[in-house]
């Protein structure tokens, strides 16, 4: 660990954001100072008084009248109009297009004891589609992955993954990118939407997956709408980003040129901002990739299913290798669509080039190649059903499970004092502070410290949202969480400018590390945690760990970028100028990718966010268990919507603040 | 023509003959299909069977035994659903689903889906005894003997001290899905206690492996039949004994958890239709001791369900008899 010996309470909520040099007569950081001097004495006097506390089943009139709700919902089903007309529609529509995608790739169909198209014919059309759309490299690279699959045995659970994944992300794109197209054209559906987006990505998924399956019945349908819900909002943003960037002198010039709306919408802006739309097709199909366990738990097929039955006995090792399966497919994805990307972006450099003519005739060939190849595995049995097993699986499951056998046995002496360190030493304090002063004193030197580091209008935000936690019933679960959001947010961001300044510095480093922190985002959080378990048993730790292994890859990623985009000549003299490698780093470097830093605080403290629930899994209590509760016995549904609630007006509270800190801090360039 | 256009040229049409001759001449072998259509005659008056799994071993030992059961007896077409029990019980008015084949209480799912909706029936006993409550590891208990007193408790509290617990002894509770009176227990027996959320049954299992292990001291909230009992057998703290009623008040329970006789229930549709496989439902029933068997060839012996299931039944023929529908 990076960080153990920050001091408690009073920097760890101040260090939360990028500090700024005082612009005006008010200096600000002595004033945060201030404040938190000034709630320690409140809380020496007023500890233990208002606390809201509520325990663990016991329920408020609103939980139990979201409870009314949600069985009223459940008893109208089968006579209620809007579920014969609306939600049946739907579901048979989605129904259809994942059992055709299954059908395709996946499932026995059409009277076929086998899926229509083999292994081989997977892996040849997949790496055409990728060689056409990206380059032979990545062609390459998922071919390999593909072939990959089938060596761990996990061939058919891979293809039931990719049918449901490209289903929920076919559907995502048929309404995302019109949506975000509006949202980058109008400015009015923009502010619409953003809350709504928020809503889609914060809400923890556990909340509303039974509804769903109520909604949409047992089935694919369901599945495939929990895992839109929360993929489908990169690509509305990202494309209304990228509309909101194009810059406007091609656009004046089409103006005065005549062109029609529809024609500067499809000859300017789609085609200008066609990067970035790809970029959030690519944060989509992670998004989706991230949901497979959670929609296993709906019945949804494939290898979130191996996974949730491993972890039902423990098996470590073939959680590991499904997991690993879930990687792989999430880095071929990724490299495929950001090859996508960089051609689309070279494309519209060159376009109708020799290059591309040249391209022609190979198009041609390779694609006749490739049906050859999906003919012979719609023919012959042997190009169909992966044969070809090896024991890679095994070996796989075998050396995971042998890892984590030696971790628990000889490293758990060293981890617990850690895990005891940081709880005693950090957390503790900090939880203390907030849980036993009066919610009204949080409450006010919440408000006051939005003002402090972001606006006045931050702070009606944040007023609000601390308003609403009160409602929910749920004040001092939120605080817990609170408090581990905070050190879990402080540990994301070490992390990251550690890694992200080496990546930043090192072409290596970065093709090292890289893989890595994929590897983190998308392999199923239990199937790390369960050692986890062993070393730091359940508790806050643990679960602070787990949202610190989701979150810190974004945000070192974020900090690679911003440290890579510092000029090579502001670099240069630097050096010439006689500055070290440290102070390279401190002087120049950072200060200058700030933008970027807070980015990845922001991003990093999202993404521990939406680790809240796995948390509760694993001993982090309070929301998190809350809403896992909630899943699981239908007497705290209500307690479980209200917390998931509670950790949305979280989630919105802290982006509000932190951006508008950001405004603040970044105005000059 | 320039070079390299005929250059792209040869290299397509390279590919365009190895996709030719790939497919006229490199593929012999057996077809798809040939050897289909041996064994999967349609299920006669069976028909479809759908049998949610909840995540939990046990039941999925119980419901691999039916299934096995309804497919080479009763030639039906079984379909598994992975389900949470919440979702399973909505199922059954949807008619996605057709049987649970394991249920632990659950009264308020019980009044929701049998009192009001009438979507559920009880289709009796599965004769296995489920049991809740707090237990030690084993290694406790032989060297502290007296700790499965609960009225001893307090003098060992200070053994489960935790950074998690201030200063009070942690008692880990566990998996969400069960219902847990910990909190009011603690508060009611006076007990110097902090309950602690592990929030999941790896969470809990993991806890107690690590405790056996090391010869850590842990109390927390188990349940039996659980397959990790035949890894490590578990020891039970007797706490007040249980009486009818005396956990009538949730806010004032001092009493042990009562004995769950797990059942089983089925859909109204499913019951009302005659298939076979309903009377398969109603009629199974079987010991702790055999849904451990099973559990254990599942859990520790890594077979699949479907063979652990194979395993069980051809070395209890007549049990098996005693469930199938007479005539």
């Amino acid at each position: 660990m990076t960080v153990t010996t920050t001091t408690p309470a009073a920097s760890a909520s101040a260090g939360a954001v990028t500090p700024s040099r005082p612009r005006r007569p008010l200096n600000r950081p002595l004033a945060v100072a201030g404040v938190l001097a000034a709630w320690v004495l409140a809380w020496l006097v007023l500890r233990g008084r208002d606390t809201l506390h509520l325990s663990g089943a016991s329920l408020t009139p609103l939980h139990r009248w979201i409870n009314q709700v949600n069985d009223s919902v459940g008893a109208s089903r089968n006579s209620s109009p809007l579920f014969l007309y609306f939600f049946n529609e739907i579901r048979l529509a989605i129904d259809t297009l994942v059992h055709f995608i299954q059908g395709l790739i996946a499932q026995p169909s059409f009277d076929r004891p086998l899926p229509v198209l083999g292994w081989l014919g997977v892996v040849a059309l997949v790496a055409y589609a990728a060689w056409a759309v990206g380059n032979w490299r990545v062609a390459l690279l998922a071919a390999g992955g593909l072939v990959f699959f089938g060596l761990q045995g996990l061939w058919q659970e891979s293809m039931d993954t990719l049918a449901l994944t490209l289903s929920a992300v076919l559907v995502s794109l048929l309404f995302g990118i019109p949506l975000g197209i509006l949202a980058g054209l109008s400015d009015r559906f923009h502010r619409l939407v953003t809350p709504v987006l928020d809503f889609m990505q914060t809400m923890p998924t556990f909340v509303y997956l039974a509804p769903l399956a109520l909604l949409f019945s047992i089935g694919p349908a369901s599945a495939t709408i929990a895992t839109l819900i929360y993929a489908a909002p990169p690509t509305i943003r990202l494309t209304a980003h990228g509309i909101r960037s194009v810059p406007e002198t091609p656009l004046e010039a089409t103006e005065s040129l005549g062109a029609t709306r529809w024609q500067t919408l499809t000859k300017v802006l789609l085609p200008l901002s066609k990067r970035t739309i790809v970029l959030g097709v690519n944060q989509t199909i992670m998004a989706a990739l991230s949901m497979v366990t959670i929609a296993a738990l709906i019945d949804a097929p494939g290898l979130g299913k191996t996974v949730v039955k491993a972890l039902q006995t423990l098996d470590v090792g073939t959680a590991f290798n499904a997991g690993l399966a879930i990687v792989v497919m999430a880095i071929v994805l990724d490299r495929v669509t950001t090859a996508a990307s960089a051609r689309a972006e070279e494309g519209r450099r060159h376009s109708g080039g020799r290059a591309e003519r040249l391209r022609r005739p190979l198009l041609a060939g390779f694609g006749v190649l490739a049906l050859a190849c999906a003919y012979l595995s719609y023919t012959y049995v042997w190009a169909a059903e992966f044969s070809l097993r090896g024991d890679v699986g095994s070996y796989v499951a075998r050396a995971a499970s042998a890892f984590t056998d030696w971790a628990q046995g000889d490293v758990a002496g060293v981890t617990g004092a850690i895990k005891d360190g940081v709880t005693v030493g950090l957390l503790n304090p900090l939880q203390t502070f907030m849980t036993e002063s009066p919610w009204w004193l949080v409450a006010t030197v919440a408000v006051a410290l939005a003002v402090l580091l972001g606006s006045v209008r931050a702070a009606v935000t944040t007023a609000v949202c601390l308003g609403l936690l009160v409602g929910t019933g749920l004040w001092q679960d939120s605080m817990i969480t609170l408090a581990m959001t905070i050190v879990a947010t402080l540990l994301v961001m070490a992390l990251g400018i550690v890694l992200g300044v080496w990546m930043g510095r090192s072409d290596r480093a970065d093709r090292v590390i890289r893989p890595v922190l994929d590897g983190a985002q998308t392999m199923p959080a239990f199937v790390y945690l369960l050692p986890f378990l062993a070393l730091f048993s359940s508790g806050r730790f643990t679960a602070i760990l787990a949202a610190v292994v989701f979150a810190a890859p974004v945000s070192t990623k974020i900090v690679a970028d911003g440290v890579r985009g510092v000029s090579a000549t502001t670099v240069e003299a630097a050096t010439a100028a006689g500055s070290n490698t440290w102070q390279l780093i401190t002087k120049v470097q950072l200060p200058m990718s700030r933008r970027s830093l807070t980015l990845a605080a922001n991003q990093g403290l999202i993404y521990v966010l939406s680790m809240v629930v796995v948390g509760g899994l694993v001993g982090g209590g309070a929301l998190g268990y809350d809403v896992v509760a909630g899943f699981s016995q239908s007497q705290l549904y209500g307690k479980g919507l209200a917390a998931g609630l509670a950790i949305v007006l979280l989630g919105i509270m802290l982006d509000r603040i932190a951006r508008a800190a950001a405004e603040r801090s970044g105005g000059p360039r | 023509m320039r070079p390299t256009i005929s250059k792209a040229g040869k290299l397509a049409g390279v590919a365009f003959a190895t996709a030719v001759a790939l497919a006229v001449t490199g593929c012999g072998g057996a077809k798809v299909g040939d050897t289909a259509g041996a064994g999967s005659g349609s299920g006669g008056k069976c028909g479809n069977f759908n049998i949610a799994i909840n995540p939990w071993v046990g039941y999925e030992a119980n419901a691999a035994v039916i299934a096995y059961v309804a497919e080479t007896e009763l030639k039906c077409k079984v379909t598994k659903k992975d389900l949470k029990e919440e979702v399973a019980w909505q199922g059954f008015g949807t008619g996605e689903v057709d049987a649970i084949v394991e249920n632990w209480g659950h009264d308020d799912l019980k009044k929701k889906y049998i009192d009001d909706q009438k979507t559920a029936v009880d289709a009796g006993s599965t004769g296995v005894n489920g049991v809740i409550g707090w237990y030690v590891p084993p290694w406790m208990a032989k060297q502290y003997p007296d700790i499965t007193d609960w009225k001893n408790l307090n003098k060992y509290a200070d053994l489960f001290k935790t950074s998690e617990s201030g200063g009070k002894g942690q008692i880990l509770d566990g998996d969400p899905s069960f219902v847990t009176n910990d909190e009011a227990l603690v508060k009611n027996l006076n007990l110097n206690y902090k309950v602690v959320y592990a929030g999941s049954e790896p969470a809990l299992i993991q806890a107690f492996r690590q405790a056996e292990a090391k010869k850590t001291p842990l109390i927390g909230y188990f349940y039996d039949p659980q397959w990790f009992m035949s890894e490590v057998k578990l020891v039970k703290v007797n706490l007040p004994e249980y009486t009818a009623g005396c956990d009538a008040d949730a806010e004032k329970i001092a009493c042990d958890y009562p004995k769950y006789d797990l059942n089983k229930l089925v859909s109204k549709k499913f019951a009302d239709s005659g298939s076979p496989a309903y009377q398969l439902v109603k009629n199974f029933a079987w010991t702790n001791a055999d849904q451990n068997t099973v559990a254990k060839y599942i859990a520790q012996d890594k077979m699949s369900p479907d063979a652990a299931a194979k395993k069980w039944v051809e070395a209890n023929k007549d049990k098996v008899k005693a469930w199938l529908p007479k005539g």
